[in-house]
């Protein structure tokens, strides 16, 4: 046990629990007599500078290999990962100045830090015990962030059903973690593969595997555990969802990913069993998610059935990652989280000039905004995937992928065909949401002008930007990733 | 030819451009565009016809996937460069009266041509997708937004018909690069790849990818977005979408669809010919039957384009020939047609129904526009001296050699295209020969003049189309030696039945 490396593998973690510190120590000694508005403004900028200081931090730390006997792996994709979810969470706190009228400003941005602390452990995770903890510890703040708004009965509601539901696929998680311990004798993810490999077929096992993957994909929203998604989507405030929808999704299919990754071993020739549990999630989140999507006339809960839908596209990366690398996976998730979390910024600010549920209260929104209008349709658009926009290349690499794994008839080849087939159901709605913010007049009472606060201005021009650059030069990312 | 990839980035930047200029936006578009149209007349001068595609730029584009930034150009290409570069000019005239949120409008119809001219240019599967699907969304707002008739129900059928067979394409495309384990996109590794495709595979891969671009071409039985988008469409848009757009779907199946997978094609020939010649002739027959002018012109232009695919699936030099002189010479005329029934008569009459025109005395009124009509119509008839006859002609000649049934049908297509041609121009412009009527609604009819923008646009058209007729080789000189490369040789030889 080295304290030192562990320190130093764990120093954009440490960063952040002393940035939530500070946030709360600030706030306490100097925010008292000020206005909201100057309280938010200083938590936020608190918090943007120490997720700012732990990426640097981050990249200092380097891909180096593991740390604290194995607990931690420092890889490039540890590091790629740690990136996206600092970039994200960022970009969720750039969103609160000028849109939230929440009180407690330091305590939403200290516990969106620690949550982010969780993310970034989730993604150095090698272990199933530091995996569970971190996984709870972003869990907890996410219930918390979710039920922040305390004017709202909606926004308990979300947060009572995040943490019933959360709290069960904790047990499930836990559960299943126990009996891979019974049956191995470690929880090293490494040393659990290599006990794995030699005996395999235990129908203990299959009860394990059965009981992560329902964990992980009540988590991942992945039907049929994505019954939380919605509500909560729907419930909590704008940059709570956003951070729920994003930051959460990258550190978790990480995390998911490593744990069966390692399982798989040079068992690459037959398809192994959790491989095709997988693709059954992916298949019916892909099927009911872009279904369930055309019905919605609500913004948020169009959304959730929209990140179920990429949740299945995601775990179609899942599958495919073992054998091409986690580069077109994390490129997947981060793009696509990117482009939530701007769409969740244009509710936000759009909310603060009235009310922002339904679709029809996008009404006009180019006459309202241009600036709104504009970053929404690269949103929005990304998230249909059209080209030159980030969330297509992410599609494109995946089923190119999808479809060199075993070819068509492989677990993934047919579940590459679906999604591409349900994109052009998925473009229907998604241009449902653009037609009412450039085509439809503004509705009667609401045809003022929106004023956009400066902070999430620059949020979502450089999440827009950055959707952008990633599409026309996706070559530097991946790079980045592998 | 340097300059042809200049075309791509012009129109885009135009269109940031033309988004900042607001009301001034037609000015940049029209820079715009015949900067596009003079680049690509620049290009066609100095271009020497070659077999096989003269590359322009070749970069690497995303590395690990062997993806390449690849811009080539033959005369295939280049006939359809100068189409986009003549139909987008000529939109931006007839869109001359755009005031409602026109800095949108020219921006959204710049980055539409963009789209455009990059497919034509494309010798890389993933830039041609790419620029494939970024010529798709803007459709969607410059109809939804500036279109009549029922915009917004035509606008998404359009899009999800474009976008639904783009995943056709897109589901064919990487089903090919895995199964032949193609090592990059490129156009001709693709088709390496796929060659080594046990034949099964092929012909399902070709149904895919050809189906995927048909639809956009207007293949009968899924050709009915066509007629419904294009008379929602405000003008240039359905100028542009007949004119160009359906084009592409054409350029699709001849640039990658029958190159890459022969023996799929070989497979398939005759369900495509005869849906070709049902197309031709149904929609024709339909055309017969409008009471919308609009719409007599929409399904004239699924009728056209059914010539256009039959001479692909011919798959002999003359036909081929004849289809690509067909896309060029319909992308004019359907841009004319829908020019005087869109513009000239639509925003002054403020009425499409023949019945209503019938009884106003419009060549009176517009002589102008009863003689571009008159025109347009005769060259759609196939009238020799007009581009329409020498395409026609030769797309027949090729059809009667791969098999005498499939041009004896085409053939009554060319007279039931007469016929619903005629009956438009009588109806519309002739309708009141008795003098005593016109003269009594004479006084009601206070049409504005047609302006310079409009008769400057319809000129250039109109010579256009004159030019090719009279000297169809102008065209034909670039396009027979793009049938001579490789990839081609390899459809016509695979492709004879």
């Amino acid at each position: 046990m080295n304290y030192g490396e562990l320190f130093r593998a764990l120093s954009p973690e440490a960063v952040l629990v002393a940035g939530a510190l500070l946030v709360l120590g600030v706030d306490l000694a100097l925010g008292r007599k000020k206005i909201a508005e100057a309280r938010w403004n200083a938590a936020a900028r608190t918090g943007i500078l120490s997720i700012g200081l732990a990426a640097c931090f981050t990249y200092a730390v380097g891909a180096s290999g593991t740390a604290f006997d194995g607990a931690l792996v420092l890889d490039s994709l540890t590091r790629a990962t740690r990136f996206a979810v600092l970039i994200l969470a960022g970009l969720s706190l750039a969103l609160l100045p000028g849109t939230v009228r929440l009180r407690h400003p330091a305590e939403f941005v200290a516990i969106v830090l620690f949550a982010t602390a969780g993310f970034t452990v989730m993604a150095a995770a090698q272990n199933l015990l530091v995996a569970f903890l971190a996984l709870e510890l972003a869990s907890l703040s996410l219930y918390v962030l979710a039920g922040f708004d305390k004017s709202r009965p909606e926004s308990a509601e979300a947060a009572l059903k995040y943490f019933l539901f959360g709290g069960v696929s904790a047990a499930f998680l836990l559960f299943g973690f126990s009996l891979i311990y019974g049956l191995t004798g470690s929880i090293e993810i490494p040393a659990i593969a290599r006990q794995i490999g030699h005996s395999p077929g235990s129908p203990l096992l299959v009860v394990a595997l059965v009981m992560v993957l329902a964990a992980f994909g009540f988590k991942a929203a992945a039907a049929p555990f994505h019954l939380w998604a919605p509500d909560v989507y729907q419930g909590a405030p704008a940059p709570a969802a956003a951070l729920i929808a994003s930051a959460s999704k990258v550190a978790g299919f990480t995390l998911f990913a490593r744990l069966l990754w390692s399982g798989v071993g040079d068992a690459t020739g037959q398809a192994p069993l959790w491989m095709l549990a997988v693709a059954i999630l992916a298949g019916a989140s892909l099927m009911l998610g872009n279904l369930v999507a055309l019905a919605q006339r609500n913004l948020r809960r169009l959304l959730a059935y929209s990140a179920i839908a990429h949740a299945g596209v995601m775990l179609l990366g899942v599958i495919t990652g073992g054998r091409f690398g986690p580069a077109a996976l994390i490129y997947y998730t981060f793009t696509y989280g990117l482009a939530t979390i701007g769409a969740f910024g244009v509710i936000a600010v759009v909310e603060r000039a009235g009310r922002c549920d339904t679709l029809e209260d996008l009404a006009g929104l180019h006459r309202r905004s241009p600036l709104l209008a504009g970053c929404l349709a690269v949103f929005v658009l990304s998230l249909a995937g059209i080209p030159p926009l980030a969330g297509f290349f992410g599609k494109f690499l995946l089923f190119s992928q999808a479809l060199r794994f075993g070819g068509l008839s492989g677990p993934a080849g047919g579940l590459a065909f679906l999604a591409i087939a349900l994109s052009a159901v998925a473009l229907y709605y998604y241009l449902l949401v653009l037609k009412q913010a450039y085509v439809a007049a503004p509705a009667a009472g609401c045809q003022d002008s929106i004023r956009v606060p400066a902070k999430p201005a620059l949020a979502l021009l450089l999440a827009a930007a950055l959707l952008i650059a990633l599409g026309v030069f996706p070559g530097s990312a991946l790079g980045l990733a592998t | 030819m340097s300059a042809l990839p200049f075309t791509i980035y012009v129109s885009f930047a135009g269109a940031l451009c033309a988004l900042a200029a607001g009301t001034r936006a037609r000015m940049v578009a029209l820079v715009t565009a015949v900067l596009g149209f003079g680049l690509a007349l620049v290009a066609a001068g100095a271009f020497s016809p070659s077999p096989g595609l003269q590359t322009l730029i070749n970069v690497s584009w995303v590395g690990e996937l062997g993806i390449r930034y690849h811009l080539a150009a033959d005369g295939i290409s280049l006939t359809l460069v100068v189409l986009t570069g003549l139909a987008a000019t000529a939109g931006v005239l007839f869109s001359w009266n755009v005031e409602e949120r026109a800095g949108e409008f020219f921006a959204l119809y710049l980055a539409l041509i963009g789209g455009v001219y990059g497919v034509f240019l494309s010798a890389d599967a993933f830039t041609l997708f790419v620029f494939y699907e970024i010529a798709i969304v803007p459709k969607y707002f410059l109809i939804a937004i500036w279109g009549s008739t029922n915009r917004e129900h035509g606008a998404m059928k359009l899009v999800l018909y474009s976008f639904a067979g783009s995943a056709l394409v897109l589901a064919g495309l990487l089903w090919a690069h895995a199964a032949g384990g193609a090592t990059g996109f490129g156009l001709g590794e693709l088709a390496v790849a796929a060659a080594r495709i046990p034949r099964e595979g092929q012909i399902a891969m070709f149904a895919l990818v050809f189906l995927g671009f048909a639809v956009l071409a207007g293949l009968f039985p899924f050709h009915t977005w066509a007629p419904t988008g294009h008379v929602a469409a405000p003008t240039a848009a359905s100028m542009l979408l007949a004119g160009v757009v359906m084009k592409l779907g054409a350029y699709g199946c001849l640039r990658v669809a029958l190159p890459l997978f022969p023996a799929g094609f070989a497979f398939w020939q005759q369900p495509i010919a005869w849906l070709a010649i049902a197309g031709i002739l149904y929609a024709g027959c339909v055309a017969l039957v409008q009471d919308d002018f609009k719409f007599v012109i929409g399904y004239s232009s699924v009728s056209h384009m059914g010539f256009v695919l039959l001479g692909i699936a011919a798959a002999n030099p003359e036909a081929v020939a004849g289809a690509v002189l067909q896309m060029f010479s319909h992308g004019v005329i359907a841009g004319l047609l829908f020019a005087v029934v869109g513009r000239m008569i639509y925003e002054r009459t403020h009425t499409r129904r023949l019945a209503d025109l019938r009884g106003m005395p419009l060549h009176r009124a517009l002589p102008f526009a009863a003689l571009v009509f008159v025109l347009a119509g005769l060259a759609s008839m196939g009238m020799p001296g007009f581009s329409g006859f020498p395409a026609e002609l030769a797309i027949l000649v090729g059809a009667w050699k791969s098999s005498p049934a499939w041009a004896l049908a085409a053939g009554a297509g060319v007279v039931v295209a007469a016929a619903f041609t005629l009956r438009a121009i009588q109806v519309s412009f002739f309708g009141t020969t008795d003098k005593s009527v016109a003269l009594r609604n004479a006084p009601v009819l206070h049409l504005e003049p047609i302006t310079l923008p409009e008769r400057a646009g319809a000129i250039v058209l109109v010579a256009a189309t004159a030019y090719v007729g009279l000297n169809p080789d102008a065209l034909l000189n670039w396009i027979m030696p793009a049938l001579q490369s490789p990839l081609m040789q390899a459809t016509l030889k695979g492709g004879t039945p």
